[in-house]
């Protein structure tokens, strides 16, 4: 087994997702929240662009973004995949793409944070050490039986944020493997082995504009070295993680807790930071998706994302609001926004000052 | 889409007989190359004395080697020129680029067994997937026809069970006895001349072996067009865009300031107003309604390019 001997360091928070919720950002992980909003309205588009580094500092200076709740969301992972072990599955000819994501993560975590992870290789001898999770591994690689787990599931127990692999046959893509723990009401045990279009059913207005069709074709088109990304979200009420279908019973009844004294504290905004990455030896297609917690208050001390978010809130298409589940109480999150709303102009982008 | 590339050296060129030739690369900083899947492509761009050429070519050593890559290319006196420019100048140390593998014939991950059916060069392909397969411990079965043992590329490195057929001496693969007698969850792959997939395509398709079950390589490779003006009315300039480069990229390349999200023709963020068009905008996007597309009022200057006269778009 794969047991946890964390190192919070002086950098990773020790902190919970769950029960007393004592998760928290600091007030650099504020200034580094990936806002999602470029302009005052939202709606649906085929928002995808490629996956280059860019700005330092910020979540996508790196392929995969390791901040300071990394070890606790790991802790919270664990602790999830104890109680429901349906949340990780993988068919049977997921092996090798499983293998790919090893291969992608160890390589990109060891050159991009070498100071927490390091990879040393010798053929297909390798040594993987994390050091946050206090974790010391020589494997086989494409040997199976030299990792505690499945080799899907050993690294995504190490990594922040959602993973599914999707094979590629017949002109679609079909989710085939996948490791589920920290996602928006959507289940895995549910949509594995569907398509494209099956597993998007759900989404309202979207397929009518046409944004599935040509999300599909274009991702047919990925290229491995060419990864790409697009942001998504939607509302939580506390900094629950894990707010699945199943547990649905468990955090469904927050929703009614809100009131104008909490709502700043309790009510986050929830980021989807989604890559698409095209496997070498599989030719399947892995997407990480990577889920940031914002509660209001926070992101109203940046004074364009107190007014723009208080804009598309109070404009969101209705569909889209219940759809994500916060049609009942958008009313209450408008009037504490408006606070915090001006009416003055904002700058195009999602950048705090640009 | 900008396509990533890869820098690479010419490590070894082995004739393997009168008509192909095996080129090996390495990465030009001695580092690894990525792993890629059996059936996978890589375009090599050559630049054949003022001509550049972007020929795609199947990758056939074994995908798990990371030092190098192999591509076996037949000389084709009849072609356009592309093979028999690495035939004749493409010589070790040489520096080149090739892109990232692309696969457009992967497996499938789901059959039981997998049968593939090599007419001549087509044995590129099969020759990695073999190689991944046996890492996998995967069942395979490989029928190679060729014209006579001479051109059998390879014939003397493949092991296993492997079936060799020859025109010359009127041995042939029985395709019928040997796809009806296939278990239950084989998968059948062809790669060889037109004349042997619509064969294969055919006695598949009279034998009802279900479609998805059935695939062929067919080369749909991005190739880059020829180079065309442009002229943008709001900027007011008027620009080249050479064989190689998008219209994009060469928007990009003259200081226009032009919108782009996904650069690969499915987000909408570049669609530019076509003002006036004499000849045809060969459309690439899945961002156009047909109708959009057959009007010639838009064009999306990311993936689409133009044939013809005269060119000017709102920009
Ligand atoms: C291939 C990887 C992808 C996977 C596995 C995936 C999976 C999902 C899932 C499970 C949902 C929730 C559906 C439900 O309510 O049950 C969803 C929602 C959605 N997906 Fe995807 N998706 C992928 C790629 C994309 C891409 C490339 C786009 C680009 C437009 C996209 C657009 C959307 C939208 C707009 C929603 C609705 C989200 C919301 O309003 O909260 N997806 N996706
Ligand atoms: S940049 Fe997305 S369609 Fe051209």
């Amino acid at each position: 087994m794969l047991d946890l001997k964390p190192d919070f360091g002086g950098f990773f928070k020790d902190e919970t997702f769950v029960g007393d919720f004592t998760f928290a950002n600091s007030p650099s992980a504020v200034r580094r929240f990936p806002f999602p909003f470029d302009r005052d309205q939202y709606m649906y588009s085929v928002n995808i662009e490629p996956h280059v580094p860019t700005r330092p500092g910020s979540v996508l200076e790196h392929a995969f973004d390791i901040d300071e709740h990394y070890v606790s969301e790991m802790r919270d992972r664990a602790r999830v995949l104890a109680r429901d072990p349906l949340r990780c599955q993988s068919l049977p000819h997921m092996e090798l793409a499983g293998w790919d994501l090893v291969e992608l993560i160890m390589e990109s975590l060891s050159r991009d944070y070498p100071q927490w992870f390091t990879l040393e290789r010798s053929g297909n001898d390798w040594h993987w050490v994390n050091k946050p999770l206090g974790i010391d591994q020589r494997f086989t690689f494409l040997d199976p039986s030299t990792l505690p787990y499945g080799p899907m599931e050993y690294i995504t127990r190490q990594m922040q944020g959602d993973f599914t692999l999707q094979d590629e046959r017949d002109g679609n893509l079909w989710v085939d493997a996948g490791m589920v723990t920290t996602q928006a009401d959507w289940s895995l045990d549910f949509d594995i082995g569907m398509n494209f279009f099956e597993w998007h059913a759900p989404v309202p207005l979207a397929h009518e504009k046409g944004i599935f069709d040509r999300a599909l074709k274009f991702l047919l088109k990925l290229q491995h070295g060419a990864p790409v990304r697009r942001f998504n979200w939607t509302m939580t009420v506390n900094p629950l993680l894990d707010t699945a279908p199943e547990t649905y019973p468990e955090w469904g009844p927050s929703k009614t807790t809100l009131t104008q004294a909490n709502l700043g504290a309790k009510q986050h905004l929830r980021v989807e930071l989604q890559s698409l990455f095209r496997l070498p030896r599989s030719n399947a297609i892995a997407f990480s998706i990577r889920a940031y917690l914002g509660s209001f208050q926070d992101l109203v001390t940046v004074p364009k994302w107190g007014r723009r978010l208080h804009r598309v809130v109070r404009d969101l298409h209705p569909d889209l609001a219940a759809y994500k589940g916060f049609l009942r109480n958008r009313d209450a999150m408008v009037e504490w926004l408006s606070k915090y709303d001006d009416g003055a102009p904002t700058s195009p982008g999602i950048w705090p000052e640009d | 889409m900008s396509v990533a590339k890869l820098l690479v050296r010419v490590a070894e060129v082995e004739k393997i007989n009168d008509l192909i030739t095996r080129f090996r690369f390495v990465a030009r900083d001695g580092g690894l190359l990525p792993a890629f899947s059996g059936g996978a492509h890589v375009v090599v761009e050559m630049e054949d004395h003022g001509t550049r050429r972007m020929n795609p070519y199947s990758l056939s050593g074994d995908p798990e080697d990371r030092t190098g890559y192999e591509i076996t290319v037949r000389r084709d006196d009849a072609g356009r020129g592309g093979s028999i420019y690495m035939h004749r100048h493409v010589s070790p140390g040489m520096e080149m680029v090739i892109s990232h593998p692309v696969n457009l014939f992967p497996l499938d991950g789901r059959a039981k067994k997998h049968l593939f059916l090599a007419g001549g060069i087509g044995i590129t392909p099969f020759k990695a997937m073999i190689h991944q397969l046996s890492h996998i411990g995967a069942k395979w079965e490989l029928h190679y026809a060729t014209r006579n043992p001479a051109l059998c590329a390879y014939g003397d490195q493949l092991k296993g069970p492997v079936h060799f057929y020859y025109d010359d001496l009127k041995s042939f693969i029985p395709l019928r006895d040997l796809l009806a007698r296939q278990p239950l969850g084989t998968h059948v792959y062809c790669c060889g001349p037109k004349g042997m997939l619509s064969w294969v395509r055919a006695t598949a398709a009279e034998l009802g072996l279900p479609e998805h079950s059935v695939h062929f390589e067919e080369f749909t490779a991005p190739q880059p067009g020829a180079p065309f003006d442009v002229e943008l009315t709001l900027t007011g300039k008027t620009i080249h865009v050479p064989s190689h480069q998008s219209l994009l990229e060469a928007m990009e390349a003259n200081g226009v300031d032009a919108p782009y999200l996904c650069r690969g023709g499915a987000c909408g963020q570049c669609e530019c107003q076509v003002v006036k068009a004499e000849g045809q905008i060969l459309h690439r996007d899945h961002w156009l309604t047909d109708e959009e597309k057959a009007s010639n009022s838009k064009i999306m200057p990311c993936v689409s390019r133009f044939e013809g006269r005269s060119l000017a778009i709102e920009r």
